[in-house]
């Protein structure tokens, strides 16, 4: 089954790294994602940029209230997901220590199941 | 290991401004909050490799420091008699209890306040700036100093001269009205511009300079998060995102500037430009234009642009009108010349720039420029003079090579006779 790794951290610790620190833990990141790749079993990857980028569109009775930034205010923020296909839950928990080995810190990832799932093309 | 000692440090860079900010807050003393973060940096270098990192560094930090300042007052007090806990705006609360604090409203006047005090009117700009990276971005003094180009001993005399400076500042500690604190956001947003062009302007041939706009778009990004809903902050980041997302192409592997219309845009950094367009889009949303924003808008046009012959000159110039509008002065003029001249022809930006010539005429991109509109004219003698001009207002040897250039193609022009209908085909000096 399909399961979402969600990524949640400190964008601002994040944004605190030198690109040289960023580009070796993709380098990092990238080893862990290679290995699922090459079986098969890794789906889209998607790093976001910064909260400060977004913004949040809220459903209302009448027209739709267009706001900047996300709506809620917390810690930690969803910076990005990977998507992965894996028998167990295990599995899925054992990705996600790789790359947690791979990104030390704080933060953390959100394992959960995929409901519906389509691969899209947007650039193709 | 290594690499938890470089997480470390990231988190206390990171945690930096609001611990300091926060710390000031109650020590009301720049130097005991900048003692009193630094120990509980060289605790959290000693105990997070150990125990692992807390859950809340900000409030760990803030909680150790605070201790410490608190210790070190008390053993001032016994040497020196003085009443410590007046200094003190209060006692008495747990990590957890900080943590909560923290997240207050507050908070973001905390750090415009720190941010603020930097940019104290007395200070010349370069000493603002020095401070502020030193004191908010927490950036090393030996980096400051070479990005400044003096010695290290020489920059942190002209920090303590600073701080010493601002010290004296009386500072409100209560909440600013919305009055003061628009007043503090604008000198802050103009303060972080200022670090970013300092690294702008000499990055092309001094990477520790380029450094210094990386600390830029890191502290507007931080007063974005804090004022998330204010459009000129947005505009601010947006357009130090898009000019220095084209750093690494703005010049050769021989140290030459390379104008925009001939960068290659595969350089470009994506990420950059992406945040920059979303960023300005977010901004005009407001309605409320502002220069930050403007120029945004401007960058952004030439970010979209396919490639340099697609760039929309029609809509770059209504902009520099508008920006003109809001901000009067003869470079936003001379930037609006160079895009009318693409639309209307040289003769047109000549005109333009026309009664800027008292106002320009110490300023090498004014020269550089009118060089290029004159050549295009096939007025060379003329071109020739504005050139030398331009080359002895050079600021760097990169912007002397590039004009050096536009004389060498005269020269040519001069000599090879068999000159074909193809003249020289000068770019503009890039305004940016």
């Amino acid at each position: 089954m399909l399961y979402a790794v969600l990524c949640y951290n400190d964008e601002n610790a994040v944004s605190a790294w030198t690109r040289e620190e960023d580009d070796a833990c993709m380098a990092r990141l990238k080893v862990v994602t290679d290995k699922m790749a090459d079986a098969g079993r890794l789906g889209p990857v998607v790093r976001l940029l910064p909260t400060t980028s977004a913004t949040t569109l809220r459903k209302g009775k009448s027209e739709p209230m267009i706001i900047d930034g996300p709506f809620a205010e917390t810690k930690e923020q969803f910076l990005g997901f990977y998507v992965a296909d894996c028998e167990t839950l295990d599995e899925a928990l054992a990705f996600a220590k790789d790359l947690a080995v791979a990104n030390p810190g704080i933060g953390a990832y959100e394992i959960r199941p995929v409901q519906f799932y389509t691969p899209g093309n947007p650039r193709g | 290991m290594t690499a938890d000692i470089a997480w470390i440090e990231a988190a206390l860079t990171s945690a930096r401004p609001q611990a300091m900010s926060a710390l000031l807050r109650y020590f009301r003393d720049l130097d005991m909050a900048e003692e009193a973060f630094q120990e509980a940096c060289l605790r959290a270098l000693r105990t997070w490799p150990e125990n692992g990192p807390p859950r809340a560094p900000v409030a760990w930090l803030v909680l150790v420091g605070r201790n410490s300042g608190i210790d070190s007052l008390r053993r001032t007090r016994r040497e020196t008699g003085l009443p410590p806990e007046q200094m003190l705006s209060d006692l008495g609360d747990a990590e957890a209890d900080m943590a909560e604090r923290l997240d207050d409203r507050h908070y973001r006047d905390d750090i415009l306040r720190l941010l603020f005090i930097c940019c104290h009117p007395d200070l010349p700009a370069n000493q603002q700036i020095a401070l502020a990276l030193r004191i908010v971005a927490g950036v090393p003094m030996r980096q400051i100093a070479r990005a400044f180009l003096v010695s290290e001993a020489a920059m942190e005399q002209r920090i303590t001269r600073a701080k010493a400076r601002v010290a004296k500042a009386d500072l409100a500690f209560g909440p600013p009205d919305a009055l003061a604190r628009n007043e503090r956001l604008g000198a802050v947003a103009l303060m972080i511009y200022l670090i970013f062009n300092e690294g702008y302007s000499r990055g092309y041939a001094d990477k520790a300079a380029a450094r210094l706009c990386d600390e830029a778009i890191r502290l507007a990004r931080i007063l974005l998060g804090l004022f998330q809903t204010e459009p000129e902050i947005m505009g601010l980041l947006a357009l130090m995102l898009l000019q220095h997302a084209r750093a690494a192409a703005r010049t050769d592997a021989n140290g030459q500037i390379v104008l925009l219309e001939d960068q290659d845009q595969t350089l470009w950094n994506q990420a950059m430009i992406a945040e920059g367009l979303a960023l300005t889009d977010k901004a005009t949303r407001h309605r409320q234009p502002g220069s930050y924003q403007v120029q945004a808008a401007i960058a952004a046009v030439h970010a979209r642009a396919r490639n340099a012959a697609e760039t929309d000159w029609a809509r770059i110039e209504a902009l520099y009108s508008l920006l003109e509008h809001l901000q009067p002065s003869p470079v936003v003029r001379l930037n609006r010349a160079v895009a009318l001249g693409k639309i209307k022809g040289a003769e047109a930006a000549l005109a333009m720039i026309a009664p800027l010539a008292d106002a320009l005429d110490g300023y090498f991109y004014y020269h550089g420029m009118r060089g290029g509109l004159l050549l295009q004219l096939d007025r060379y003698a003329e071109a020739r003079e504005a050139f030398n001009r331009a080359i002895a207002l050079a600021g760097t040897a990169a912007e002397a090579a590039h004009i050096r250039l536009h004389i060498d193609r005269i020269e040519a022009a001069f000599h090879d006779s068999a000159v074909s209908p193809s003249k020289p085909s000068p770019g503009p000096v890039e305004l940016r």
